[in-house]
C-alpha cells in the first residue's frame, strides 16, 4: 500500500514560525514524523510523498489550501493519508482536520490525524474525521504515531473499526448500534441501583447541549412586510406528490398557494405519521392556517403572503436535516424577499 | 393482606393445524376454521380473516403487523384476560393464569396507519425482534370498505385478542411445565426496610386514533396517573391500540411481559424494595401533558419511593413528557433511570432526542430507530409488502429487486422502550 | 428549523404543541398551540369559532415577530 503524508512548516523541517506563510510544496518519501510511520508501517506501507504547507498560509487560505493539498496528494494516488499528529497546535489542528476531512470525503480514502483533546481542530472536524487522542506535546510522538497507522491500517483495510477508547481515536458523536450483554430494562435497574448508592455509572446517551442562534431584532411593520408560512405538520396536497416520508424525512414539498384561499380537505391532507391524522384532514388549515392568513392580507396586517407554502414531516425526522431543509427554504425566502416566517407544528 | 398470583409456563415448540385446537405436550394444534370463526366473532366491521403460521428460520415476512399478542388463560382468580375489552372489568392479578410460552397471535391486514412494522422469520431482521423467534399465528383480518379509521383499528384490536384468549383456552387443561409464585404485599413500605425503594413509573401513548392505549379498556387519555399492580398487566390489564413506530410502540404482548416489571419483581427483597407501579398517559395539550406529569409525579412521591424507573413509547412529543417526570422526580430528591431510544438520523449524528433536561444523567439507550437495515427477498410475504413506502421508516425506493432497504424503526419492537431487547447504541 | 431560518436573517416565529420541545431546540420567537393533533384548531368548536381561535394565534405570532427580545421568549 501506499501512503502520503501531511505536515506543517515545522515538522516538515522547513522552518519555524517564519516560515508559517509557506505555500503547500511536496517533497518524495518521508520526512520528520514520517520516519517513524515508516519504521512503524515496516514493508506493509511505503510513504510515497509529505506534502508540507505553513500553518498560517493553510489558515489564510483554507479552500485555496486544501484544494492545492488535496491535489498534491493525488498525484500520488495512495491507498491512506496520514496528516499530523498536530498535539495542542490550533493552527496546524485546524489544517490537518480539514485536511483529512477532503481526502476522505473527495478520494474515499482513509485519512487519519493525531490531536490533543483541547484542539480547536477536534471540536471542528471530530463528526467527520478519526482524531487519535495525543499527548499535548511531542512527548506523545511514539505513542501517538503507533495509533495511527494501527487504525488506518484497519480502515484501508477495511477490517472492522473497536470503539474509541480500545482504538485510541477520539469519539466521532456518531451514535451506532450494537447488541448488550442484558436486556434495557436490566441494564436500567442496575444503573438506577448504582446511581442511587452513589457509585460511579454511565449514562448510554449523555444529554446532547443544542446550540443557541441569538435573536434576530423584530421586524420592523409587519404590514409592509412579505410573510412565508412553513410548517413540520405534513400538510400537502392530497396523493403526497413529493412523497414525503411518514417519519424520519428526507424530503420537504414547497406548494403554490397563490391562487387559494384556505386549504381545502378536498385538496389537501396530512402525510405525518407521528399523529391522529383526522382532524388535520378534516380541515388542514388546523395545522396550516392559510384561511386565516389570507384573512390577514386582505385586512393589511400583513404586507403580503409569499406565494408558496413549505411542508415536511417532523416526525422521526433528525435535528439535522430539519437544519438542513430549513436552510435551503431560507434561501429560497432570501431569494424572494421574505421578511418573517412563521413555522407551525403539532 | 397478601396477595397471592401463579403464572403456569406451558412451553410450546412445535405448531400445526388440525382437526382439534389442543396441546399435546409441547405440541399445539389448531382447528384453522374454528380460530378463524373465534377471530371473527360477531363483529360485522370484519369482511374476511385468513390465518398463517410463521415459524422462526423460515424465509417469511409479515408486514404490515399491528399487534402481537400471547395466548394465556384466567384459571383461578377473578375476571379474565383482557379485562375490559372481551372480559368483564373485575379486577384480574390475582389467582392463576396459564400462559402459551413459545407463540403469539400476530394480527396483520390492510394498514390501519402509517406505522405498523415488519417482522422478519429469518435473515438480519430476525435478530432485532423477540417476535422473530415465537411460533407466530398471523391472522389476517379485512375490514368493510369505507370503514372509518378508529372503527377499523378497534376491529382489528378485538379480534387479535379474540383469537389469542381462545389460543390461550386450550392452557386450561394443561399442566405447566414450570410455575411462577408472585407475593403482593401492599405497596406502603415498612419500617426498617432499608432497601432502596423502587417505583416504576410506565409510560402509555395516548394521542387519539392509532396512537392509544387502554387499561381495563379505558383510553388511557381520559385517566389520571393511577396505581397498577404488577400481576393485573400480566393478565392483559393494558393493551396496545397503537399505530406508532413499529420499533417502539409497546405491543400487548410487550405489556404481558413487561420486562421492568419482571427485573423488579425479581429483585425485589434482594436489592431493592419494588415500592408499586403508576401507569400514566402521554397526551397531545401541554395542560394535559403537565397535569398528568405533576399528579404521576405525586404519586411516585406517595408510595415513598427512593428511586424510579421511567419507560417511555413512541418519540419526539414523549421525549417532552419523559422530560417532565425525570426533572419534576430528581427535584423531589428521587433519583431516577430513563429507558429510550434513539432518533440519531441515519449516519448517527443528530441529535437523538427532541427534548433533554440536565437532569436526565441516566439514561438507558435502546438504540438508534434511524440506522439503515437491508432485509433480503423472502420466499413467502404475509400481508401486503407494497405498504413498505408508506410505513414509517421506509422511504420511496424502498422496494428493490433483491430486497428492502429501511430504518429499524419499522421491525417491530427493535428498540422497545420497556427494554425488552438488547440493542443499544454508543458513540464512536 | 426555526433556529436555522433565523441564523439566515429572517425572523421566525414558532407556533407549536409542545413548547418545551421548541425550547429545547433553541427557537427564540414561541406561541403555544392548542394540541398536537391540530395545532390552530379546535374540532370542539364551530367553525366561526375555530377560525377566530386560528386568527387569534397567527395575531400573536405577528406581535412576537414584532417585538424585540433578548433571549427565547414564550408569548
Amino acid at each position: 500500500m501506499r501512503a502520503v503524508l501531511y505536515l506543517n512548516q515545522f515538522f516538515g523541517q522547513i522552518g519555524a514560525e517564519d516560515k508559517a506563510d509557506l505555500e503547500p510544496l511536496v517533497k518524495n518519501g518521508s520526512v520528520g514524523p514520517g520516519n517513524l510511520f515508516r519504521e512503524l508501517f515496516g514493508a506493509q506501507v511505503e510513504i510515497a510523498a509529505t506534502v508540507i504547507c505553513g500553518d498560517n498560509y493553510f489558515a489564510e487560505h483554507i479552500d485555496e489550501a486544501t484544494e492545492k493539498v488535496l491535489s498534491m496528494i493525488a498525484d500520488y494516488a495512495p491507498d491512506l493519508v496520514l496528516a499530523g499528529p498536530a498535539f495542542n497546535a490550533g493552527r496546524y489542528g485546524m489544517a490537518c482536520g480539514a485536511v483529512c476531512e477532503a481526502v476522505a470525503k473527495h478520494q474515499g480514502i482513509p485519512a487519519v490525524t493525531g490531536m490533543f483533546p483541547e484542539n480547536p481542530g477536534v471540536e471542528s472536524f471530530r463528526k467527520t474525521v478519526y482524531i487519535v487522542k495525543t499527548k499535548a506535546t511531542t512527548v506523545g510522538m511514539r505513542e501517538a504515531a503507533e495509533k495511527m497507522c494501527r487504525l488506518v491500517l484497519k480502515l484501508a483495510r477495511k477490517e472492522p473499526v473497536g470503539l474509541p477508547e480500545e482504538e485510541g481515536y477520539l469519539p466521532r458523536g456518531l451514535r451506532r448500534n450494537y447488541f448488550a450483554a442484558e436486556n434495557g430494562a436490566s441494564r436500567a435497574i442496575t444503573m438506577l441501583l448504582r446511581k442511587m448508592k452513589g457509585e460511579t455509572f454511565t449514562t448510554e446517551y449523555p444529554m446532547p447541549v443544542f446550540d443557541r442562534v441569538a435573536p434576530l431584532p423584530p421586524v420592523e411593520r409587519m404590514s409592509k412586510a412579505t410573510l412565508a408560512l412553513v410548517t413540520s405538520g405534513g400538510i400537502v396536497p392530497k396523493g403526497n406528490p413529493d412523497r414525503i416520508e411518514s417519519s424520519s424525512a428526507t424530503r420537504y414539498g414547497k406548494y403554490d398557494i397563490s391562487a387559494l384561499q384556505r386549504l381545502s380537505p378536498e385538496f389537501y391532507e396530512t402525510a405525518h405519521g407521528g399523529y391522529d391524522p383526522t382532524y388535520a384532514n378534516e380541515d388542514p388549515n388546523r395545522v396550516m392556517p392559510l384561511d386565516a392568513a389570507r384573512d390577514m392580507e386582505r385586512e393589511g396586517k400583513i404586507g403580503r403572503l409569499h406565494p408558496y407554502y413549505y411542508a415536511t414531516v417532523g416526525n422521526g425526522t433528525s435535528v439535522a436535516r430539519a437544519g438542513q431543509f430549513a436552510g435551503e427554504i431560507a434561501k429560497d425566502l432570501i431569494i424572494s424577499d421574505v421578511r418573517a416566517v412563521i413555522i407551525t407544528s403539532t | 393482606m397478601m396477595m397471592k398470583y401463579e403464572l403456569g409456563h406451558i412451553p410450546i415448540e412445535e405448531i400445526a393445524w388440525g382437526q382439534k385446537t389442543s396441546v399435546e405436550g409441547t405440541l399445539l394444534q389448531i382447528n384453522r376454521e374454528k380460530l378463524l370463526e373465534k377471530t371473527r366473532g360477531d363483529d360485522s366491521r370484519i369482511t374476511s380473516v385468513r390465518a398463517d403460521i410463521a415459524k422462526p428460520g423460515e424465509s417469511v415476512r409479515i408486514i404490515p403487523v399491528k399487534d402481537v399478542i400471547e395466548p394465556r388463560v384466567k384459571i383461578d382468580g377473578k375476571g379474565g384476560v383482557f379485562p375490559g375489552l372481551i372480559s368483564g372489568v373485575d379486577t384480574v392479578g390475582e389467582g392463576r393464569t396459564h400462559v402459551l410460552k413459545g407463540c403469539a397471535v400476530v394480527t396483520a391486514g390492510q394498514i390501519v396507519g402509517f406505522q405498523e412494522g415488519i417482522i422478519d422469520m429469518s435473515g438480519p431482521g430476525a435478530r432485532y425482534s423477540t417476535f422473530s423467534k415465537l411460533l407466530n399465528i398471523v391472522v389476517c383480518i379485512d375490514v368493510k370498505n369505507g370503514i372509518a379509521h378508529h372503527e377499523h383499528e378497534e376491529a382489528i384490536r378485538l379480534a387479535g385478542l379474540r383469537a389469542a384468549a381462545y389460543l390461550g383456552e386450550v392452557g386450561r387443561s394443561a399442566t405447566p411445565a414450570h410455575l411462577e409464585r408472585f407475593e403482593m404485599r401492599p405497596p406502603f413500605r415498612s419500617k426498617g426496610d432499608d432497601l432502596p425503594g423502587i417505583v416504576y413509573l410506565y409510560m402509555l401513548l395516548s394521542q387519539g386514533l392509532l396512537h392509544d392505549s387502554y387499561l381495563y379498556g379505558q383510553d388511557m387519555k381520559n385517566l389520571l396517573p393511577t396505581l397498577i399492580m404488577p400481576t393485573e398487566v400480566m393478565d392483559g390489564a393494558i393493551v396496545s391500540g397503537n399505530c406508532v413506530s413499529a420499533c417502539d410502540k409497546n405491543t400487548t404482548y410487550h405489556h404481558q411481559n413487561n420486562p421492568v416489571i419482571r427485573e423488579l419483581l425479581n429483585r425485589d427483597g434482594i436489592d431493592l424494595h419494588f415500592l408499586g407501579t403508576v401507569v400514566t398517559n402521554c397526551n397531545v395539550t401541554l395542560k394535559d401533558k403537565t397535569r398528568s406529569a405533576r399528579y404521576a409525579v405525586k404519586l411516585v412521591h406517595m408510595l415513598g419511593a427512593d428511586g424510579a424507573v421511567i419507560t417511555k413509547e413512541g418519540f419526539g412529543n414523549p421525549d417532552a413528557d419523559t422530560m417532565m417526570y425525570c426533572a419534576r422526580l430528581e427535584e423531589k430528591g428521587i433519583r431516577t433511570v430513563i429507558i429510550s431510544d434513539e432518533f440519531a438520523g441515519v449516519d448517527g449524528a443528530s441529535q437523538s432526542l427532541a427534548d433533554t433536561t440536565p437532569q436526565a444523567d441516566a439514561v438507558v439507550s435502546t438504540g438508534n430507530a434511524n440506522e439503515p437495515i437491508a432485509l433480503p427477498h423472502m420466499d413467502k410475504v404475509i400481508g401486503d409488502i407494497r405498504v413498505i413506502e408508506k410505513m414509517a421508516g421506509g422511504q420511496a425506493g424502498s422496494l428493490s429487486q433483491k430486497g428492502i432497504t429501511v430504518e429499524l424503526q419499522t421491525i417491530m419492537g427493535a428498540t422497545n422502550e420497556l427494554g425488552f431487547e438488547f440493542l443499544t447504541a454508543r458513540d464512536e | 428549523m426555526a433556529k436555522e431560518i433565523e441564523k439566515a436573517g429572517i425572523p421566525t416565529v414558532h407556533i407549536c404543541t409542545v413548547v418545551p420541545i421548541s425550547k429545547t431546540v433553541g427557537a427564540n420567537r414561541i406561541v403555544p398551540a392548542i394540541a398536537i393533533p391540530h395545532p390552530l384548531g379546535n374540532p370542539a368548536k364551530s367553525e366561526d369559532e375555530e377560525k377566530q381561535l386560528r386568527r387569534s394565534l397567527l395575531d400573536k405570532a405577528l406581535r412576537a415577530l414584532e417585538t424585540k427580545i433578548e433571549e427565547q421568549t414564550v408569548f
